[in-house]
């Protein structure tokens, strides 16, 4: 996640003319030189663009993997080179879905359970998040009483709620789960209310007007007037669950990734641990993309006035 | 007191922020007849907002009442619907969707399924917006969603419609187009409508009175002019009609002779 998503940042304010959300729009962007006349002369263009935006990252990661092989050739180096890497740890590359006994299992069912538990924490934190922050977007004595205590609870890092957690549920699995809860609700809270206080005064009135009831204003106006805003907060309460797990499962063992790279570390199988962080970064790219995509298909209309 | 359909009795409003009391209306009375078209014209920042929100129920009056049909207006309803300055069209609803919300509430006990359908299209075909039901206003002009917005308010079968610089925003000749279809819908249903607007000509060619308010702070209604022109009205033979130039005469007198506003008054 870029340093600029990480802002509880404003929608693009509403244009007449800027449509950033349609789908053309969306394709224009995709090919910024002059539209070509037909499908075919419209090919090499397209497998150019697939080129340039595919061939940077791939040089760049072929120039570190490089890099890295060379700094790490020497028997002596602390780490291993990338080649080390595919040979030591190919049992566990070749085969994911490896079933063993306890907490040996394949990646996938490492990364399995890791999810599961973002899953069920994250669950909780959007709705009692996006609840919680209704209320302070809409009660200025609920902002005036809450504001300054989430303020000051959102600064706690999650790892320090995790003993806390323990020494309340007595087991490791829901601690898990609390503290991942804990973690993705504040951004959560934040954004939803400052969506909730953005509502524009003429949608209310229009609300008021029609005389819509509570559920009413809430389903037709406030969720869709608040959700570009939900959604940023969803998407960086994701990217904090994932950062979170990894650090619970270290400290709660059991099945999951967290205590797969722990477990690796006391076992001196560093080739392990660094296809484990391959393993994290991919999954906590697609958890922020997937949210991303969700929050563009829902406010699809909302952004554009 | 004569009993009117709307009646606007002694209605006063002044904001309180913090500390500072700023009156905006003072003894605002008004009766209106069911199907008159009145506007409301005067200086911008005069208060012409405050006393359609007053009317609509959105905001209440410090001191004074207004009567509708009898009954005391003392909230928001669909029977003093609103055209907005800014068309407040929901932007993540289609154009269809936009009506069908207010068809959907105001006529939820009375009207089938398919009736409220058929309603919904019938009050975007008096617009001429038929054509676009699918479309969301993003993808729409700001005619359309003018338009639109038009027949979101007409959809609630208001007693009373309120326009608020319903064309504002909007080019000259998108406006006349506008005023044209509000005139022929005005013509055909013989709804009571009450227009903000800083048009004189618009004011002359629509009303049946126009009540010219007084510059703020304190504004209150100047003067009522009666616009006896027949009806349907055409714009091009208005042009050099002698009530026509008689009345526009009258308002812009009392516009930029009497009341002139002055720059930073405040
Ligand atoms: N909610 C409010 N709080 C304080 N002052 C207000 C509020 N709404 C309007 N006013 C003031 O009332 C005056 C009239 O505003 P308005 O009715 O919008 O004028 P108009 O529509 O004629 O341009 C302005 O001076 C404005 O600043
Ligand atoms: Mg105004």
């Amino acid at each position: 996640m870029s340093v600029a998503q990480i802002h509880p940042a404003k929608p693009a304010p509403a244009s007449v003319d800027a449509r950033p959300m349609t789908p053309q729009a969306r394709i224009l962007s995709f090919m910024p030189r002059k539209p070509a006349e037909g499908s075919l002369a419209r090919l090499p263009q397209l497998l150019r663009q697939l080129g340039e935006s595919l061939l940077p990252p791939l040089i760049t990661l072929a120039v570190l993997l490089a890099v890295w092989e060379v700094l790490c050739s020497s028997p002596t180096a602390p780490l291993p080179p990338p080649s080390r890497v595919l040979t030591e740890s190919w049992q566990i590359i070749a085969d994911p879905f490896y079933r063993g006994q306890g907490t040996d299992q394949g990646m996938f069912w490492q990364i399995l359970a890791s999810l599961q538990r973002v899953a069920i924490g994250y669950s909780l934190a959007a709705i009692a998040g996006i609840a919680l922050g209704v209320l302070l977007g809409q009660s200025q004595w609920a902002m005036r009483g809450l504001d300054p205590i989430f303020q000051v609870l959102r600064t706690v890092p999650p790892l320090a709620w995790l003993p806390l957690s323990l020494a309340a549920f007595q087991d490791g699995a829901p601690s898990a789960i609390f503290v991942i809860f804990i973690t993705a609700i504040w951004p959560v809270i934040i954004n939803t209310a400052a969506g909730v206080r953005n509502i524009p005064q003429d949608y209310q009135n229009v609300a008021r007007v029609l005389r819509l009831n509570g559920f009413e204003y809430f389903g037709r106006i406030m969720l869709p007037a608040a959700a570009p805003y939900i959604f940023t907060g969803l998407r960086i309460g994701v990217g904090l669950s994932w950062l979170a797990i990894v650090a619970a499962e270290m400290l709660i063992g059991g099945v999951g990734i967290g205590f797969f790279i722990w477990d690796a570390w006391n076992s001196s199988l560093i080739s392990d641990i660094i296809v484990a962080l391959i393993y994290v970064g991919v999954v906590g790219f697609f958890l922020d993309r997937l949210i991303a995509l969700a929050g563009r298909l829902i406010t699809r209309g909302t952004a554009t006035a | 007191m004569a009993q009117h359909y709307l009646t606007l009795e002694l209605v006063d409003k002044s904001f309180q922020r913090g500390g500072t009391k700023t009156e905006v209306l003072t003894q605002v009375s008004l009766g209106v007849a069911k199907g008159e078209f009145i506007s409301i014209i005067g200086h911008s920042g005069c208060g012409k907002s405050t006393l359609l929100n007053i009317i609509a129920g959105l905001t209440p009056a410090t001191s004074g009442v207004v009567f509708l049909e009898g009954k005391t207006v003392d909230a928001p309803g669909p029977d003093r619907a609103v055209v907005f300055q800014n068309h407040s069209l929901l932007p993540w609803l289609t154009v269809y969707e936009n009506v069908a919300l207010a068809v959907g509430k105001v006529f939820r006990r009375t009207k089938s399924r398919a009736e409220q359908h058929d309603w919904i299209l019938h009050n975007l075909d008096l617009v001429q917006m038929g054509h676009a039901r699918d479309k969301r206003p993003g993808e729409i002009s700001g005619g359309m969603k003018q338009r639109v917005g038009i027949a979101r308010a007409l959809s609630m079968e208001p007693k009373v419609l309120l326009l608020d610089e319903p064309f504002g925003a909007l080019d000259a000749l998108t406006r006349a187009h506008l005023q044209d279809a509000v005139m022929e819908i005005h013509a055909r249903l013989g709804n009571t409508m009450i227009m903000i607007t800083h048009d004189v000509d618009e004011a002359v060619l629509l009303s049946d009175r126009i009540v010219m308010m007084t510059n703020g702070p304190a504004a209150r209604i100047g003067e009522v002019l009666d616009v006896p022109i027949v009806r349907p009205r055409n714009r091009i033979e208005l042009a050099g009609d002698r009530t026509y130039l008689k009345c526009r005469e009258a308002v812009l007198k009392f516009l930029y002779e009497r009341h002139r506003f002055v720059e930073a008054a405040e």
